[in-house]
Parts: structure tokens; C-alpha cells; sequence
């Protein structure tokens, strides 16, 4: 059971078991929904901002622990960044996700985001070793960065 | 007669498969089935000895290459009891055969304020190509609901049907297992006038096929499903209707004569086999076909309903509220194919802690998102079965699913 447990780690199921931040928020905040095709994972990221800043963040829609976890944690990280804040940490966990970064270097950092601490979200680093779940791990932070770029894309046509 | 699955497991090398010591449980046959020694070997054979391009060879070698081909397209018609084999067209997939009907069939009959009728139990392949088609000629699709126990629940068939030029419906389910009543949707929908197809992807591998005791007007089916390789699929049609259709795609083989003014098409089947086709995959398909022969389609059956019952049973005793299975309660109204949730472990999960006891099922939406919407799920587990599981499969599948409790239930 070794490797389920490097994949099932007790933080993961915990944010799976009580999700933070699930729900929806009323517009003007903004909505957007992702998919995975492949099983059928559905989320619904609402973000709402003040001044730049994402000022909440809500999670709806369903799918499985890995899926679920990554959101959750993701709403505890990103809630009260800035924009370039939140990039920043998309940026790296997704490096984190990337099957060919870390075989190729070994490492998990190749040094482009050194500043950013990903904490608990380093829990699912064992996501890794399974090439279907990094899909699960990184449907919401996907959802987060359409979202960002929508949200981005109305200020400029403003 | 029972079948001897200890034997038969024997002619299945990827079951002698251990993967961390632990031997392949193999519990998604409704995905794709796997293939005994005797599909292989008719494959390889024909690359070994006899490849050629079939139809066109003036030599021996090519007339053997075309006597493999055609030699399947018989083993296909007899198997389906088709009328002939001019009735039998081999496409690349069920898929394929679906799209080749939508396309040619659809594109001629259906029009502006036209409708066809679809179940809610349907597979995307009857559901988008009638939906690409729609978008174009503007006809309208109308559904069977299912009921609690995913049966048809056909007490507004009469006003669905009404009007409408097609029904098309899965003869078996993929995600419930239901068998639906071919005959009677087959000839209530006749006698309004509709034509009928049957899609028979789960059907044909698990139950005896007999098109003209059905009584529809197409059929398709795929072959991986049922022991053959993956790359080939059929479409019968009664002839008729076949003779009346325009091509699908345009080539070579399709044609009788070219010129710089046109073409015309080739007898039936080779009308709709533009190109060169899938000669090694026929072969394989006609293997498999003697297989299943061998083994008997009513035993096979009888074998899945017994299995079924008991994984059920078990299923059921075990993990009580927990878990929660999908469609027809009696193992002889479905197929060997079990769709469930589990209470607190998403599909994905459950899949992933199975595959560290290498007992391999599906997770997800199958290919039939419309209908996880009526069940309200996102996705679901589903085992299925075949002739080469027997009770120890289950066995380890409810072992396996307790590991699955201990970790996600708290």
C-alpha cells in the first residue's frame, strides 16, 4: 500500500472529506466551469476581486479526492493574492504537475518561481507518478487561470 | 451445457499477466474485451502467409488475401443470421457504422421539421452524429426516458414516435446493463413507419444476434468488444435499404467505373468500403466469431447471468447502504455489466485503489454523459463481465472494495 499512500496523503483527504471554501458567490463575481473530459469532473471556480486583489473564492461542482483536494487547497492559497500573486503560484504549482519537468530534472523546482511556497499543496506531489490523476490535480488551477484571463480580457475591452 | 472458465482463462495470455506479483483481474469487458490465443494467430497468419491487397490481385496470393476477407463477411453473416452477405459492411468501428447510417440514411430521409427518437440509455456514438446532423437539417430528436430501475419507460412511446422517421437505440446498455425490448420498440416503430436501428456494441458479444428475429432495419456492432481486434466494426442493413442509400466516403473499392464525368457505385457490401480495408482485423473478428461459436452465445449468456446474480448478491450483502448499483434488479434483464457509486469514494478513487490489487474497472461518465445527468451523477464505477471471469473475480473485486471503505470511509 505504500504508493496509495504517497498518492492518498492524510492532508489530501482531509480537504476532500471537508472541502474549504465550497460554494457559489452572487455575480458581479465572476464564474467560470471546467471539465475533464475524461471522467467526467466538473468545477466551478467563482472569483470575486477588490482592487486586484482576489478577495474570495468559492468551489462548486464535483469530482474525485484528488480533484477535490487540489481546489480546496487552492482556495486557501490563492484567497487574498493579488493577480500576478495568484500567476505566480499557478505557475508553480503547475510546474510541480509537469511530468516532464521532474523527470528530466529530478528536481521539482527548476528554479523559476524559488519564492513561491506551495505548503500543503506539496501533498500532491504524488500525483505525479500517476500520469490520468495530474488531469484531477490540476482541473481547478486550469479553471482558475481561464477565469483570470476572462476576467482580465472584460478590463481591457472597459 | 456451463462453460469451463479454468479452460478458457488459458486461451486469454494477458490473464496469465501478474503485475506486482498479483495476477490481472480483468472487470472491464464492456470497455474492450480481450482476445484469445486463436484472434491472434488468424491475424498473424495473414500477415505471415498471405498479405495482399484483397479484390484486385491477379495471383494466388491475393485471392487468398480476398478468401480471408470474405470468409469473415460469411462468418459475420451466419453469426447475425443475415439474410446475405451483401448485407454486411465491415467499417473501422461502431462508431464508424453509426456515422455511415447518419450520413447516407440520415442525410436522404431527414429534413426540416422531421424527428427521430433516441433512449436516454444511449452511448455518444448514437447520440452525436444525429446531433451533427441536426444542427444542419434542423430536425428534431426526441428521447425515451428511462424509469428508477433503468428500464425504457415507454408510456409515451406511442406520441414519441408518432411522426418520426428513425428510432435508433442501444439493444443493450453500457452503463446499466438493461436489455431493451428490441422487438416490441422494432415493430410498434415499424408500423408507424419509422425505420430502426439497433446499436448492438454490447449486445452482440453477450447475447445471440438474429437480425431477422429482431426485426430492425440496421444493425451495428464493433468487434473488440467481442474478442476481435480493435479497428474493425459492422453494419448490416437490410439490403433494400442498403441498395437505396447513397456511399460514404469515396475511393477506391467503392466504385464500378470512373470517369472524368463521374462515378458509379460498386455492388453491396463494397459500395460503402472505399479504400483498402482492415484484412488482418477481418481475419481476427472471424477467429473470435469461431470462438464464441465454440463456446455457445446462449451458455455465455447463461454464464453472465449466474456471475451477475452473484456479484450482485455480493455486492449488495457486503456494503449494504454504501453502495449504491444502478439499472434492473433481475440479473436475466441485463447484461453482465454492474454500474455503482460508492458512498463517500468518488469512481476515480475506487478505480485507483483497485488497480493497486491489479483488478482493473471503469470509472467515469462511459460515453454516456445524457444519462449520468439522469441519474445525477458525475460518474460512476462499473464492472463488467465476460466468459473468461468466474466468482473469483468477484471475489477479489469485493475484497478489493473493502480496501477502498477502509481508506475513504472513515
Amino acid at each position: 500500500m505504500s504508493s496509495l499512500d504517497d498518492l492518498y496523503k492524510e492532508i489530501i483527504l482531509d480537504h476532500y472529506r471537508s472541502p474549504r471554501n465550497q460554494g457559489e458567490l452572487e455575480p458581479p463575481a465572476h464564474r467560470c466551469e471546467g471539465f475533464n473530459p475524461l471522467c467526467g469532473d466538473e468545477v466551478i471556480v467563482f472569483v470575486s476581486l477588490i482592487d486586484q486583489k482576489i478577495d474570495e473564492i468559492k468551489i462548486g461542482g464535483q469530482g474525485c479526492s484528488i480533484s477535490q483536494a487540489s481546489a480546496s487547497m487552492m482556495t486557501e492559497i490563492i484567497k487574498g493574492k493579488s493577480i500576478s500573486e495568484a500567476e505566480e503560484i499557478i505557475h508553480a504549482f503547475k510546474e510541480m504537475m509537469d511530468i516532464y519537468e521532474s523527470e528530466l530534472s529530478g528536481e521539482e523546482t527548476d528554479g523559476a518561481s524559488p519564492s513561491v511556497d506551495l505548503g500543503d499543496l506539496e501533498a500532491l506531489q504524488g500525483v505525479v507518478k500517476y500520469p490520468v490523476r495530474i488531469k484531477c490535480a490540476t482541473l481547478a488551477w486550469n479553471t482558475l487561470t481561464q477565469s483570470i484571463n476572462e476576467i482580465q480580457n472584460i478590463d481591457d475591452s472597459l | 451445457m456451463t462453460i469451463d472458465v479454468t479452460e478458457i482463462k488459458k486461451d486469454f495470455p494477458v490473464l496469465q499477466r501478474h503485475i506486482n506479483g498479483k495476477r490481472l483481474i480483468y472487470l472491464d469487458s464492456a470497455n474492450t474485451s480481450q482476445k484469445p490465443v486463436s484472434v491472434m494467430d488468424a491475424m498473424e497468419d495473414y500477415y505471415r502467409q498471405f498479405n495482399a491487397n484483397v479484390h484486385r490481385g491477379s495471383y494466388q496470393l491475393a485471392n487468398e488475401a480476398t478468401a480471408i476477407l470474405e470468409g469473415s463477411r460469411d462468418k459475420v453473416t451466419s453469426f447475425i443470421n443475415a439474410n446475405s452477405r451483401q448485407e454486411v459492411v465491415f467499417t473501422k468501428n461502431a462508431t464508424e457504422a453509426m456515422n455511415l447510417i447518419s450520413n447516407t440514411w440520415g442525410r436522404e430521409h431527414l429534413s426540416d421539421g422531421d424527428a427521430i427518437v433516441l433512449t436516454e440509455l444511449e452511448h455518444h456514438a448514437n447520440i452525436v452524429p444525429w446531433q451533427m446532423l441536426a444542427s444542419e437539417k434542423n430536425f428534431e430528436i426526441r428521447w425515451i426516458k428511462i424509469d428508477d430501475n433503468g428500464h425504457l419507460d415507454l408510456s409515451d412511446f406511442d406520441q414519441l414516435i408518432d411522426g418520426a422517421k428513425l428510432l435508433s437505440f442501444a439493444a443493450m446498455s453500457n452503463v446499466l446493463g438493461t436489455f431493451t425490448p428490441v422487438r416490441e420498440l422494432t415493430s410498434r416503430a415499424q408500423e408507424m413507419g419509422l425505420t430502426v436501428h439497433a446499436d448492438a456494441s454490447q449486445y452482440t458479444p453477450h447475447s445471440k444476434t438474429d437480425v431477422q428475429e429482431m426485426g430492425i432495419d440496421f444493425l451495428t456492432f464493433t468487434g473488440h468488444k467481442l474478442l476481435g481486434p480493435m479497428g474493425i466494426g459492422v453494419l448490416w442493413g437490410k439490403q433494400n435499404l442498403l441498395e437505396s442509400m447513397p456511399p460514404f466516403l469515396g475511393g477506391g473499392e467503392m466504385i464500378l467505373n470512373v470517369t472524368k464525368e463521374g462515378f458509379s457505385t460498386n455492388e453491396l457490401p463494397w459500395k460503402f468500403e472505399a479504400g483498402t480495408p482492415m484484412v488482418a482485423e477481418a481475419a481476427g473478428l472471424g477467429a473470435a466469431i469461431d470462438y464464441l461459436s465454440n463456446v455457445g452465445m446462449e451458455e455465455i449468456r447463461n454464464h453472465e447471468i449466474v456471475l451477475t446474480g452473484y456479484a450482485l448478491e455480493r455486492l449488495n450483502s457486503e456494503f449494504g447502504e454504501t453502495i449504491s448499483i444502478f439499472g434492473p434488479r433481475d440479473p436475466s434483464e441485463r447484461g453482465g455489466v454492474i454500474s455503482f457509486t460508492f458512498d463517500g469514494a468518488h469512481p476515480h478513487d475506487i478505480s485507483q485503489v483497485l488497480d493497486e490489487e491489479n483488478i482493473c474497472i471503469r470509472a467515469g461518465h462511459h460515453c454516456a454523459k445524457p444519462l449520468m445527468q439522469v441519474l445525477n451523477v458525475g460518474a460512476t464505477s462499473r464492472v463488467s463481465m465476460y466468459l473468461y471471469n468466474d466468482h473469483s473475480d468477484i471475489d477479489a473485486l469485493v475484497s478489493g472494495l473493502h480496501k477502498v471503505r477502509d481508506l475513504f470511509v472513515p
